[in-house]
């Protein structure tokens, strides 16, 4: 009974979809402007990391932009974020990448995960 | 009016207020407490009541002296007993009120007691954040504390002089902190920023003192 699990179950979402580092997201962000106007940004890029669990979960997104790389960290579960659009799949052997920070232009893509048979697999099992 | 109440540190998460910040919480199972003795100044020479802290679970064993003090109560036997203070000694508190969570409401100013967690036999560098010498470069002085004092006046250490020791397993009390959100079904109080000790430790939360 001294758990947090039914506290922090509500504000746990459910509409976050399958990723793992390497994928390509879309991030849409709520950004207030003055009192009661809100909109929405997106933030596209490749997911180097996803850290934690729970409610504390947290990605961190980076991509280039105008050359310049640019990485945002977002809690997973936060109401900053809107939702997450998955974009690309990607296929990576680390579950960090922070390799590419060092990386740009060409050395800097991944690979596109072949997504097929993990479809198809799913789609069986339904 | 009691000003405060027993809880439990039952550990920290985050808030996500609809705005889109992320308030870091500390939970504390704050009560249901029990009135068990009113203190007078007639008959203890001050003014407080004592709480106990209500737990799913009785003690199993407790000795015969507080056997008897239970007894004269009237309430079944609980774990904690601590005192607080009452500012005016015409409240009308009795034996067996019970101190509920309610107590406080959220943006409540409050403060909290309890013990920091042991930390052993620290160094200075921990203990008191001194600067520790050069890592590198053949330093040969890395975590040592240095000079402690001159030598031919006063040659002795001064008393007091910040050094090695044991750190922690002290009381501490956390002013200022703030109510983010009260749960009075369950007695959850939830607190912006963290509290000392372990999960499971038992801190008591106090109403700001008004001076």
């Amino acid at each position: 009974m001294n758990n947090l699990d039914s506290l922090n179950s509500a504000s746990l979402r459910s509409d976050i979809p399958d990723f793992i580092p390497g994928d390509t997201i879309r991030v849409h962000v709520r950004i207030k402007e003055g009192e009661n106007k809100e909109r929405l940004q997106a933030f596209e890029g490749v997911v180097i990391a996803r850290r934690g669990s729970g409610v504390g979960e947290t990605i961190t997104v980076r991509k280039t932009s105008f050359g310049v790389g640019v990485e945002r960290i977002f809690p997973l579960h936060a109401t900053i974020v809107d939702h997450i659009q998955v974009v690309k799949r990607g296929r990576v052997r680390r579950a960090k990448l922070y390799y590419l920070r060092a990386l740009r232009g060409k050395a800097a893509r991944i690979r596109e995960r072949d997504t097929r048979q993990h479809a198809a697999a799913a789609g069986a099992n339904k | 009016m009691v000003n405060g109440i027993i809880g439990k540190k039952l550990g920290m998460t985050q808030i996500f207020a609809p705005d889109g910040t992320v308030t870091p919480v500390t939970v504390i199972k704050a009560g249901p407490c029990v009135v068990v003795q009113r203190k007078t100044v007639s008959n203890d020479g001050y003014e407080a009541v004592q709480l106990g802290l209500v737990e799913d679970k009785s003690p199993r064993k407790i000795n015969k002296p507080m056997k008897g003090h239970f007894e004269k109560a009237g309430l079944p036997p609980t774990r904690i007993l601590r005192e607080f203070r009452l500012e005016d000694a015409t409240d009308e508190v009795k034996v067996g009120d019970k101190i509920l969570v309610d107590l406080f409401a959220e943006n409540d100013v409050i403060e909290v007691i309890g013990t920091s967690k042991g930390r052993g036999f620290a160094g200075f560098v921990k203990r008191h954040g001194f600067g520790g010498g050069r890592a590198s470069h053949g330093s040969m002085f890395h975590r040592a504390p240095g000079s402690i004092g001159a030598s031919a006046y006063p040659s002795r250490v001064i008393k007091g002089t910040r050094m090695a020791g044991h750190m922690g397993v002290e009381r501490k009390t956390i002013k200022n902190l703030k109510v983010v959100r009260v749960n009075t079904e369950e007695n959850l109080l939830l607190i912006k920023g963290s509290v000392p000790g372990p999960t499971g430790a038992y801190v008591l939360i106090k109403k700001r003192q008004t001076d």
